[in-house]
């Protein structure tokens, strides 16, 4: 029996409109359920529908449903797409709505997968990564690679090229020890092409991380003990950026108190319960629920006020928030500073006093500085990635780095030609050129998201 | 007459397989057109070398004969890549080419089912695409239920020497004229290959004062597991480096219409791995020399053998060639360099057992499928003997892969991949080479040998104790823990400043690289060989790697069990690429691990292919 899958096949963020794709055997039922004026379950296939979205009598939205019956569809099964006003908040909330009404959410690539066992990939020919599948010849199958993968793929290409040439090196040695007049390969010198690979593969990881900024935005924490003046700092922030949304209960993050954007880039901004020691239990359960959201968070903005001490309590607590950047916000600058700066120093510090908006704007630019906000959001991204190629990216610097620890240790070349060798396969992953058993469920999972 | 297995060819193929078939119990006759050049060496002396060393060990290790017979007729051994990893370590020894044919053939003699027959075969029996028996230049019939054929360079072979060519053999021996064109009435493809080999000089008229010395290595070495070192180590044969110069590239250019190859006087496909001179002088135009070794080729002839040198220019170009090299300047030229076309089939018409897909009980070996070198021929021959062997009792056949062997990967390139050129194994063709190597050969084969019975009781019981020794040794390491105090001077000064924690055991201790396991041998109990704690050390300070590498194994194996039916039809497997789709349809892979491995079959047409199998062969349902 099968399901019905439904997610947001549009990017979701800032954007007019967002499509929820559903498709199954029940899905035009379902969404029947939720749905005001018509009964979509007698109207003709290949119709677009007006109405609302109601959920327990409340309108989430006006929307547009478009019914398309089996088998003239995508999928062959039966498939509905809700056109809905955009906006986290409401389309997730339509997902949502529609998950608690029978409706499973779709792998990534499940529409596409489906698709494609169904018998439908003609229906699929014009996207790159279905040229892949399709692709009669190498010419053809090197032009859906560069399609769907861009400039990356020409990176790719490249690292690999430089690894290939290594092993090459390395083999002659291995198969033709007596022929002198090779050069012979040196751990230094395996070292020293190793590291141009390391090198290249970090920046490829970095501007891959930049890529996820951009879709997924930079989820900030506001921490700080109670009355600190966080919410004044929120507030103010988003008020003055004119919030995309506030207060979503999402599904994906805990408490996004409001979405704003700088320099074209999502700020995800979550509250959190104050910061203290407490032996209420309901308040115990609070603190460690924030301190669990900070963990997660890209940055950490941490509130001080002026006139009170750091505790040592409160610099440990910073110190374990390891892989998150973080930024101190001292509040109520114009009262006396009992604060020492010098327990602080390592991080980033702004003054600011919530009562007069003093300080703002320096705390939006220190943002703007530490993730390089500005050459972002105006670098052109052919690199945008997704976790599929992030992660074999990462697998293959381990790979490398392992072997530069083995030539450190001065391991036989022969060993380290298998730690090459796999960072070669892995970087030949990404652009399909490695064949792995799971590729397929690879390669669909990271077709983007409900296409 | 009428034999169980006949086997035409008395190459390191052909003996090999007359060998293995003829163990096996069966009633075997190798037919040879000249029983003098049985096991003969027509090029290199050398036997072993990189990976090929490994495969004379595989071939021991299964029971076949070329590493016994090398092990006592040799000028000199070595081992190849000693400053290297072990995995890359390959024996090499300078066979002398007298005593290496005739202890050959005292071994086939000794052997009771096999009679050897000379004649040359010039047609064969079929009935039914089922080889019935072989028919002779002079009409005579043999008749056999499987048939071997291992002819080498002899079918259709012409030697070229500049502009003059003939049609012969090596030795001047008259080559097969008809067999080939049999073969194609059968439906085989064809192809021409082209080999070579240099000239081979007076030792009398070298100046060694010019050249630089190589010598055996001073440890006593064997090929085989079941020989102990027969041959002095302070008393073997020297080779010399000779370098070749500007002055004899400039010759070699000046005269390339002259050079059969290049003047266009030959159409068969030369090794890359094994270039004629001139190639190389063509190919690597920036080098300003190149490597040549001067070989002993026998105790009982002078030659010398110019390996490296081998090229197919008219004698008088040869002559200027030689003499151009520093310390040959009056070189006597015994015989001079050739090259030799011959006729070989495709590979991809071969099953992994080394049965032909078109003629029922028909096997081929050696060069007549695409290979070059001694090893890679008796490698095969030994397989092709033992499958015949299989198949006419009923049983399944031997196909080892390629986690398991060279000769393994030998043959999965053979019958996956093909070869447009003379094929060669290199270490880099197994991807799995760190667990291939030289000395676990007989802990990864010799089972095979005994389930075929090339391998006695006794040898396998010395097998067993190895293995038990190997434990032994390891659980040795595991359960001693040595304390500070304790430590050696070998140990202090290799740790330096590293301090040891209390209580290490050896076994973590010999994992760090400056640790070599003879620094350990006085805190054990037990004595062990150095053979034993040579492996046992490589497993200890290499697990990391290896154990990558079965990583890697488990994958392919598991792709390896991903059979594909026997009568799929590719045609109705829908969006394969065309190239895809041809090369499957063409080799008919038996698993999925196999079909990865064929070129021109890309990742996204094995998805498509799974999947297929899915929807048409899978019980399972499809998808949810």
């Amino acid at each position: 029996m099968k399901e019905n899958i439904c997610a947001i096949s549009t990017a979701l963020g800032v954007g007019a409109i967002s499509i929820i794709r559903c498709s199954g055997p029940n899905v035009i039922e379902i969404v029947n359920k939720v749905f005001d004026s018509k009964d979509l379950t007698k109207v003709k296939s290949h119709t677009i529908n007006y109405g609302h979205i109601v959920n327990n009598g409340e309108v989430i939205d006006e929307v547009l449903v478009s019914i398309m019956k089996a088998p003239k569809t995508f999928t062959k099964e039966d498939i509905v797409e809700i056109n809905s006003h955009g906006g986290i908040s409401t389309t997730n909330k339509i997902l949502e709505i529609l998950i608690i009404n029978g409706m499973r959410l779709a792998d990534r690539g499940e529409f596409s997968k489906r698709a494609y066992l169904n018998g439908r990939i003609d229906l699929v020919e014009a996207e790159g990564i279905n040229d892949l599948i399709l692709a009669e010849t190498e010419a053809q199958r090197k032009y859906a690679i560069n399609r769907t993968l861009g400039n990356l793929s020409k990176l790719i290409i490249d690292n690999r090229k430089i690894l290939v040439g290594l092993q090459a090196k390395l083999e002659v040695n291995f198969d033709y020890p007596e022929e002198a007049d090779n050069i012979e390969m040196t751990h230094k010198l395996v070292l020293d092409d190793l590291m141009i690979i390391k090198d290249n593969l970090k920046k490829l990881l970095s501007s891959s991380k930049d890529g996820k900024i951009i879709r997924e935005g930079i989820d900030v924490a506001i921490l700080g003990r109670p009355n600190v003046g966080k919410s004044s700092i929120l507030n103010h922030l988003l008020d003055e950026e004119k919030a995309i949304v506030t207060n979503v209960a999402g599904t994906t993050r805990d408490i996004v108190e409001g979405v704003i954007s700088l320099s074209g880039i999502k700020l995800n901004l979550i509250d959190t319960a104050g910061i203290r020691e407490t032996d209420d239990i309901v308040e115990k359960i609070g603190v460690d629920k924030s301190l669990d959201i900070s963990k997660k968070a890209d940055l950490i903005i941490y509130v001080f006020n002026n006139n009170e001490k750091i505790t040592s309590e409160e610099i440990e607590l910073l110190k374990q928030m390891e892989n998150v950047k973080k930024l101190v916000l001292i509040n109520k600058s114009d009262l006396e500073s009992n604060i020492d700066l010098s327990s602080i120093s390592e991080y980033p510090v702004v003054f600011g006093n919530t009562v007069s908006k003093d300080g703002l704007d320096e705390l939006k630019n220190k943002i703007i500085e530490m993730f390089n906000l500005d050459e972002i959001g105006s670098k052109n991204f052919n690199l945008l990635s997704n976790a599929r190629q992030i992660a074999l990216i990462t697998s293959s610097l381990n790979s490398i780095e392992e072997a530069i620890k083995s030539v450190e240790e001065e391991v036989p070349l022969e060993m380290i030609a298998t730690d090459i060798k796999e960072a070669y396969d892995l970087l030949g992953e990404i652009i399909g050129a490695t064949y792995k058993d799971e590729l397929l469920d690879e390669l669909f999972a990271n077709f983007c998201l409900g296409k | 007459m009428k034999y169980d297995i006949i086997v035409v060819g008395g190459g390191h193929a052909g003996c090999e397989a007359a060998a293995s078939s003829a163990k096996q119990g069966l009633k075997t006759a190798l037919i040879t057109s000249n029983k003098s050049n049985i096991a003969d060496m027509p090029c290199n002396p050398s036997i072993g070398g990189t990976a090929k060393g490994i495969v004379v060990r595989e071939i021991d290790a299964l029971g076949g004969l070329m590493g016994k017979i090398a092990d006592i007729s040799h000028l000199q051994i070595k081992m190849l890549n000693s400053g290297k990893g072990p995995a890359v370590k390959s024996l090499r020894a300078q066979g002398d080419k007298v005593t290496y044919p005739k202890n050959m053939v005292k071994e086939l003699e000794s052997i009771e089912t096999l009679d050897i027959i000379e004649a040359m075969v010039e047609d064969l029996i079929v009935e039914n695409n089922e080889i019935k028996g072989v028919v002779t230049l002079t009409g005579e019939k043999y008749y056999c239920k499987a048939l071997i054929l291992t002819t080498g360079t002899y079918l259709k072979s012409k030697i070229l020497i500049g502009d003059t060519s003939k049609q012969e053999g090596p030795h001047g021996e008259v080559s097969s004229k008809h067999l080939s064109d049999k073969l194609a009435s059968l439906g085989f493809e064809i192809q021409r290959l082209k080999t070579g080999t240099p000239q081979r000089l007076d030792p009398n008229t070298i100046d060694y004062s010019k050249l630089i010395e190589e010598n055996g290595d001073l440890i006593p070495l064997t090929f085989s597991f079941d020989n102990e070192a027969s041959y002095d180590v302070n008393n073997q044969r020297k080779c010399y480096l000779v370098y070749t110069n500007a002055n004899t590239h400039q010759i070699i250019r000046d005269n390339l219409t002259r050079s059969a190859m290049y003047g266009g006087y030959a159409e068969g496909i030369g090794p890359r791995y094994c270039p004629s001179i001139e190639d190389k002088v063509v190919r690597f135009s920036d080098k300003e020399r190149h490597q040549l070794f001067l070989e002993p080729e026998s105790d009982f002839y002078p030659d010398l053998y110019l390996q490296g040198f081998s090229t197919s220019m008219p004698i008088d170009i040869q002559e200027e060639m030689v003499h151009s090299l520093v310390g040959l300047e009056n070189a006597k030229i015994l015989k001079y360099a050739y090259a030799i076309e011959y006729d070989a089939i495709n590979p991809l018409q071969m099953y992994p057992s080394l049965e032909s897909k078109l003629i029922k009980n028909l096997y081929t070996a050696g060069q007549i499928n695409g290979t070059s070198g001694y090893e890679e021929a008796a490698g095969q021959g030994l397989i092709a003997g033992i499958n015949a062997g299989l198949k006419l009792k009923g049983k399944d056949p031997l196909i080892l892969k390629r986690n398991e062997s060279y000769i393994g990967v030998l043959i999965d390139d053979l019958v996956t991949k093909g070869t447009q050129e003379p094929y060669r194994l290199l270490t880099s063709r197994a991807e799995y080479r760190l667990i291939l190597r030289h000395d676990n050969a007989d802990l990864r084969l010799r089972k095979y040998g005994y389930q075929t019975g090339l391998i006695s009781e006794k040898q396998m019981q010395r097998l067993r104790e190895k293995e038990q020794n190997i434990a032994s040794l390891t659980k040795e390491l595991k359960n001693i823990k040595i304390h500070p105090k304790e430590i050696n001077t070998e140990i202090k000064e290799a740790l330096q400043i590293e301090e040891l924690s209390s209580g290490m055991n050896l076994y973590e201790l010999l994992k760090r690289p400056q640790i070599k396991i003879s620094f350990l041998k006085e805190y054990l109990k037990n004595e062990y060989t150095e053979e034993i704690f040579e492996i046992v050390e490589i497993a200890i300070k290499y697990e990391g790697y290896i154990a990558k590498t079965n990583r890697e194994v488990e994958k392919m194996l598991k792709l390896e069990s991903k059979k594909i039916p026997k009568d799929i039809n590719y045609a109705k497997v829908k969006n394969l690429a065309s190239e895809a789709r041809q090369k499957l349809e063409a080799i008919r892979p038996e698993t999925i691990a196999q079909a990865t491995r064929i070129s021109g079959v890309n990742p996204t047409d094995i998805s498509i292919l799974t999947i297929y199998l899915k929807k048409e062969y899978g019980k399972e349902e499809i998808h949810d």
